[in-house]
């Protein structure tokens, strides 16, 4: 399901929505450009002109505040305009539609959205229905995508681990409702990763999962036994009431990411979570905070590569000349 | 009138008949074939040299919006639509707005369906009482309004008990009952559950969710022997169920999507709003053993499954917007394109859109017999034409086959030997 919305005619990044079927060179440029942009976070003065003068809208149907923020901070290290919008979303009261909202936002000449919709799907239609020189960066839609999320997370691997060949990856928890574990899947394997391994309960398994390229493991032992990096996944609450789960103390006793669990896996292994984490339900605090914990790592890393693909799809980045992965 | 249709081939399903031959209609009903009855003096000559002539269509699901959804389309648009796909008769389920469950709504719609003059339109009362799947609706009323049967709506009755005194009480005044299988719970999510669902993050609909209920349903109509049609079958593992209670001899029938047979779970591609029905569009799989159990007769009738959609009910994230196509100008068109990739010969194609449901309706129509009331539909089978919106006369332009190139398309249609449309 390559999808060709993304890409303009001369193959270049137009919007991002999703990470599936994107070139392995994309990812790599994406990847590269953040590397670059990983210093101008430590300057004294954390500003770059690339993006001056153009107009950057948060568009939030659905609430978040690390990825809003850090999307906001990247945009204005770019120096461009940011605006963060929360559109409250209810089904119950029908209001202005998604595009509409966009075709207002959009009449204020908006260079580039960045979107976050409860609905999988939500980017792809907006990205079909704006003009071409209006830009989409899809900030998680459904349970379908969270490309940064996902960039950001190689990326983070990268930097303590740059061969990808014989990397085991583990995503454990709940894959059935993330995006950020379909997103991670497939750009691992665009990558070349190893082994990918998902790890949980069936009932927070999606069908076919394997199709997506990764190992299946119902039991946490096996799951993690010697990969390089555990990816723990928030688990909401909600899960109880929909007969997903009988409660939080047995997922946290059979799936929980304790130290004990972690000793499973090699000993110099990477441990994420793309947060909010819930201490005592996915993850034990000693491990969160522990010293193979890079949680806080990733949220650095997620301004720089936020960065590089707000540049990218702009049209305004500068490639670091020579440098290859 | 008296009209005469001249040299066209005539396919009558019903009495096993295929020859190029004329048709004779005389007040409104078959006068003859092959010559004209005494006294035939014609009127009107229709050349239907190079065409095919055969009953006009029975279109056994179509939700026409009028009670209560106008803005999506009104008995009048889809009626002139119906007839220019040849359709003569639509079965409107009962789930409008009011509920079809009281003699005033079966009125309401013979009068407008008859002010429109295009189609007949004929109604399926409703089971329970609003739809609700609590206390029986007054079905001995609706069928004295003129309801050709009872069902579900759209609105599968999850308490086993509520239906199956539904089934008896439908039996005791001869009623077939028209359900339509998809368990509400299991079966509330987006997409069929697969690799598809799996990789674009929808909620997945497993076929159990519709083989479950069709194996309920079945072990009741073992137990009263009530008469029950399923309508629309999307799963390979529906047709097996359905196939073995036909040869065991239990009453029941089954119908099919004209959509189901042409789409599959891999046309969601890239959000395709259009192809999100319900039942969802499942496998490869799934599609091919549809058109087998169409070809076999497991599946005994082809219907539109028509749902008109204003635009702004498809233009929305996938899982916010309505299911549904529409299906009354495609209805001919994609079902011919079976008989071209050989799932099916021409005159048993016909069967499954005209005989075969009149049959379970219980309608001396849907044939061409001499007395038989003249509904007739005549179309040229190589004539192309690309789907448009500009083609679609339906209110409702939310198809996924805009862009098809498709052959076959209607020159003239009779209604009781009133010609309601010609090209």
């Amino acid at each position: 399901m390559r999808d060709d919305l993304q890409l303009d005619g001369q193959g270049r990044l137009r919007h991002l929505l999703t990470i599936e079927g994107l070139p392995r060179q994309t990812l790599l440029d994406i990847l590269n450009t953040a590397e670059s942009f990983i210093s101008v976070g430590e300057r004294e003065i954390k500003k770059v002109p690339l993006l001056r003068g153009k107009t950057v809208v948060n568009l939030f149907f659905e609430s978040s505040t690390r990825t809003r923020t850090t999307f906001e901070i990247a945009g204005k290290r770019l120096s461009a305009d940011v605006i963060n919008l929360a559109v409250a979303q209810s089904s119950t009261t029908k209001g202005e539609t998604v595009l509409d909202t966009i075709d207002n936002l959009e009449a204020m000449h908006t260079d580039l959205f960045v979107v976050r919709h409860a609905q999988s799907g939500a980017a792809h239609l907006i990205a079909r229905h704006v003009p071409p020189h209006v830009h989409i960066i899809n900030a998680g839609d459904g349970r379908h995508a969270h490309p940064t999320q996902a960039m950001l997370d190689v990326f983070t691997i990268r930097r303590h681990k740059p061969d990808f060949s014989r990397l085991q990856v583990a995503i454990v928890g709940d894959i059935l409702h993330s995006r950020v574990a379909r997103s991670l899947i497939h750009a691992l394997n665009i990558l070349g990763a190893g082994e990918i391994r998902v790890v949980g309960p069936r009932t927070l398994l999606p069908a076919q999962v394997e199709t997506l390229g990764a190992r299946v493991f119902y039991d946490p032992a096996q799951g993690l036994r010697d990969v390089d990096v555990v990816v723990m996944l928030r688990l909401q609450k909600e899960r109880m009431e929909g007969a997903l789960l009988p409660s939080e103390q047995e997922f946290f006793q059979r799936y929980g990411l304790t130290e004990e669990r972690l000793a499973l896996a090699k000993p110099d292994v990477l441990v994420m979570h793309p947060g909010p984490i819930n201490r005592g339900v996915e993850i034990d605090s000693r491990v969160a905070d522990g010293p193979r914990s890079v949680i806080l790592e990733q949220v650095t890393n997620g301004i720089a590569v936020r960065m590089a693909i707000m540049s990218i799809t702009l049209g305004n980045h500068a490639r670091p000349a020579g440098e290859t992965p | 009138m008296h009209i005469l249709i001249e040299g066209g081939r005539v396919i009558d399903p019903a009495h096993q008949f295929d020859a190029i031959t004329d048709l004779f209609i005389a007040v409104g009903r078959i006068a003859g074939l092959g010559y004209p009855p005494a006294g035939f003096k014609a009127e009107r000559v229709i050349d239907a040299r190079g065409r095919i002539v055969c009953p006009g269509l029975i279109d056994l699901c179509a939700r026409l919006r009028e009670p209560g959804q106008e803005h999506k389309a009104t008995i009048a648009t889809e009626a002139r639509a119906a007839a220019a796909g040849g359709i003569t008769t639509l079965v409107c389920p009962p789930d409008t707005d009011p509920v079809i469950d009281e003699p005033a709504v079966v009125e309401l719609i013979r009068r407008r369906a008859k002010a429109a003059g295009h189609a007949r339109v004929l109604t399926l009362g409703a089971l329970t009482h609003r739809l609700r799947g609590e206390r029986l609706a007054e079905m001995a009323a609706l069928k004295d309004a003129g309801c050709v049967g009872v069902g579900d709506g759209g609105h599968p009755i999850a308490n086993t008990r509520v239906l199956r005194r539904a089934l008896e009480y439908a039996a005791t005044f001869d009623l077939t009952v028209f359900l339509t299988p998809l368990d509400p719970e299991l079966g509330s999510g987006l997409a069929h559950e697969g690799q598809v669902a799996t990789r674009m993050g929808l909620s997945g609909i497993p076929a159990a969710a519709e083989t479950g209920i069709i194996a309920r349903d079945l072990e009741l109509v073992r137990d009263l022997g009530v008469r029950v049609h399923f309508g629309r079958l999307s799963s390979a593992r529906s047709v097996e169920l359905v196939a073995r209670a036909q040869a065991e001899g239990l009453p029941v029938t089954a119908d099919v999507a004209v959509h189901h047979l042409h789409l599959s779970e891999n046309d969601l591609a890239g959000f395709d709003s259009r192809c999100h029905v319900r039942p969802p569009l499942r496998g490869p799989r799934d599609r091919d053993a549809l058109r087998a159990g169409l070809a076999s007769g497991v599946l005994g009738m082809l219907c539109s499954d028509h749902r008109p959609h204003e635009p702004d009910a498809k233009q929305a994230p996938f899982g916010d917007t309505e299911p549904g196509i529409s299906g009354l100008d495609t209805l001919l068109a994609l079902s011919l394109r079976l008989v071209r990739d050989g799932v099916l010969p021409l005159p048993a194609l016909i069967e499954r859109l005209t005989w075969g449901p009149a049959h379970i309706l219980g309608l001396d129509r849907g044939h061409l017999g001499i007395g038989a009331p003249a509904d007739v539909c005549v179309f040229d089978p190589d004539a192309d034409w690309l789907v448009t919106a500009d083609t679609l006369r339906s209110r409702g332009q939310n198809s996924p086959f805009i862009g098809w190139h498709l052959q076959g398309r209607v020159t003239h249609t009779l209604l009781e030997g009133r010609v309601v449309y010609e090209v």
